[in-house]
């Protein structure tokens, strides 16, 4: 019933997704579509082909197909290594105020664990942490700079 | 506990509440200030030196605070003194008008000071020099150790009888002090005197802080902290510099602020991707939800009156700014303009509220009345936020960051105030970069 239900989901999720791919890839440019940045300059690795974070839109925090194919490379991981848990943290760019990017930065983190939930990840091993804009990855003040620093960042904690 | 230290002998000598000439108007910029004559103090030679404070010295300097004060403001003009001409003992006694009138001088502030026995002794006058009437006589007894607050003081009483409002000078500020590279900074918690003097650091570094902001007696304060990476509201006690976490809460707390009565701690609690604000009574520890939404509800901040809460929220999509009663109920949405609307803050006076507003990239600070309506943006720049209000309600303190390059180098943060006119906008001085300003109340009332 339920796996029933989460298939359902992901194929609307899929379909959805394609939908907004098709209108974003008018905007590419260099590693950003849209301003979603899509280059690998930061990116970190927990396994080998398991790239660690995925990249927000400004002020969101829904995930991209690129961000869920990322996602599910993780659940993948962490379903063959039952014994890791993982804190999510969640970031967001220095264009927003303090308080609402601490906010922001929890609903980011929040959206890739429920994304590895529903691929049979327990919430029990996955902490989410909020740092808002306090902790950039690129602290150029360049629109590439904030696309990249608009993430969530899966971290081994054990 | 500040209040205690300070023991403030107050009364007056025999204030002339006659008809002055000259008043100073402060509800438009100001571009014609007032010009106005600081006569040192002076000091009485029978006074004694007091631990490490060079008596002789203190007349002149607290006339230079003064003066710094009112300068400050941008509403007075304090007059260079090798033009002054009467000698400080003299002119306090009876000045010459017609003298002080030749240099221009529309008002005159005289006074003398005795330290003995570990005390300070002070008395200081306000001349109106065009109606050759005195203003103000005030005399009052402290330890000598706090000859700067002294200096506030009179700024204060001074300030309150020629513009009829509230002063703002015996004050402080508690801010956030930042050091080294943006994405490895180290942040503490300081406080200081609103002119910059007197800086303290309340923590040593070792962990993330972020907006503290003083409760109505300005003993304590309520901040975030990420001790063990557990991003809490905590609060503190400024004299015991003991700390205890905010409630119990099984998620991140933030964005804290006192009710206007000191007795709870209003704040956003995060959770499952929601924040919601919520309150903490601090004797009763009961735990209350003001907000359920599905939609991010931060930075809450009581009218003075305590019946009501401004916030922000993007329910409707994005970033705007809300009232409800104090309950939650009757929510209603303020802002409308184009852009984004956030860090509302209630206006000390109950009529204003402070805002940042980002817009086509570029933030504003600004104020609305409570109701949404008379928008006024005070200031634009790459980055700024967090307005604060002066405890008279005519001045905001806020930060401003500027730009780094592509090396991701070179960017700073430092406090600045803007009047409520939108005129004189002074950056404040501290010791190092400094973010997340929270003015306190008059320390002395």
């Amino acid at each position: 019933m339920i796996l029933n239900k989460n298939l359902k989901s992901i194929l609307i999720v899929i379909f959805a997704t394609l939908a907004l791919n098709a209108c974003a890839a008018k905007k590419k440019s260099g590693d950003m579509s849209g301003d979603v940045y899509t280059g690998k300059a930061t990116i970190k690795y927990l396994a080998s082909g398991v790239p660690d974070r995925v990249f927000f839109a400004t002020n969101k925090s829904n995930l991209t197909t690129a961000a869920r194919e990322t996602l599910r490379k993780q659940a993948k991981f962490l379903r063959k290594n039952k014994s890791l848990n993982v804190t999510v943290e969640g970031h967001a760019d220095e264009r927003g105020t303090r308080e609402y990017n601490l906010a922001l930065g929890e609903r980011r983190a929040n959206a890739a664990k429920d994304y590895l939930m529903t691929y049979g990840i327990s919430g029990k091993r996955i902490s989410v942490i909020s740092y808002g804009k306090e902790k950039p990855v690129n602290t150029a003040s360049t629109p590439l700079a904030w696309s990249q620093n608009r993430r969530s960042v899966t971290v081994k904690v054990n | 506990m500040i209040r205690t230290i300070l023991i403030l002998l107050f009364f007056l000598l025999q204030t002339n509440k006659v008809f002055s000439l000259i008043e100073v108007d402060i509800t438009r910029g100001n571009l014609d200030p007032l010009p106005i004559a600081v006569s040192p103090l002076h000091v009485d030679p029978n006074s004694k030196t007091s631990s490490n404070i060079k008596v002789k010295e203190l007349g002149e300097k607290i006339s230079e605070i003064v003066e710094k004060n009112f300068k400050s403001t941008g509403l007075f003009n304090p007059l260079k003194k090798d033009a002054f001409v009467q000698k400080p003992d003299i002119a306090h006694l009876k000045p010459r008008f017609e003298d002080w009138r030749l240099i221009k001088a529309q008002a005159l502030v005289t006074g003398k000071l005795l330290v003995k026995d570990e005390k300070l002794k002070i008395e200081f006058r306000l001349w109106d020099l065009t109606a050759s009437k005195e203003m103000v006589a005030l005399a009052f007894t402290t330890t000598p150790s706090n000859w700067r607050r002294v200096a506030h003081i009179i700024s204060d009483k001074i300030y309150e009888r020629l513009t009829g409002e509230e002063g703002y000078f015996d004050t402080r500020i508690i801010y956030v002090s930042e050091a080294g590279p943006k994405n490895n900074r180290i942040k503490k918690l300081a406080i200081m005197d609103q002119d910059g003097a007197k800086t303290k650091y309340l923590t040593l570094g070792n962990e993330l802080v972020l907006t503290p902001r003083f409760n109505p007696t300005n003993q304590l304060v309520t901040y975030l902290s990420y001790f063990r990476n557990l991003p809490r509201v905590y609060l503190l006690d400024i004299e015991t510099g003991v700390q205890e976490v905010v409630g119990n809460f099984p998620g991140m707390t933030f964005a804290p602020r006192f009710s206007p009565d000191g007795k709870k701690i209003i704040m956003s609690f995060a959770k499952d991707g929601n924040s919601d604000i919520y309150t903490m009574d601090l004797e009763t520890r009961v735990v209350e939800r003001i907000t359920d939404d599905t939609s991010i509800d931060t930075s809450p901040s009581y009218s003075p009156d305590g019946k009501y809460i401004c916030f922000n929220s993007d329910r409707s999509g994005l970033q705007q700014i809300y009232v409800m009663k104090s309950d939650g109920s009757d929510v209603k949405r303020i802002t409308f303009g184009k852009g984004l609307y956030g860090t509302p803050v209630w206006s000390p006076r109950g009529d204003l509220i402070a805002f940042t507003k980002v817009r086509k990239g570029r933030f504003y600070i600004g104020v609305m009345r409570s109701d949404g309506t008379g928008e006024r943006l005070l200031t634009e720049n790459y980055y700024q936020e967090a307005p604060s209000w002066s405890p008279n309600g005519r001045v905001l303190i806020f930060y401003r960051e500027t730009k780094s390059n592509s090396k991701g180098e070179g960017h700073s943060a430092k406090l600045w105030s803007i009047d409520i006119t939108g005129y004189n906008e002074r950056k404040i001085k501290t010791e190092t970069d400094a973010s997340d300003p929270s003015w306190s109340s008059l320390l002395s009332k």
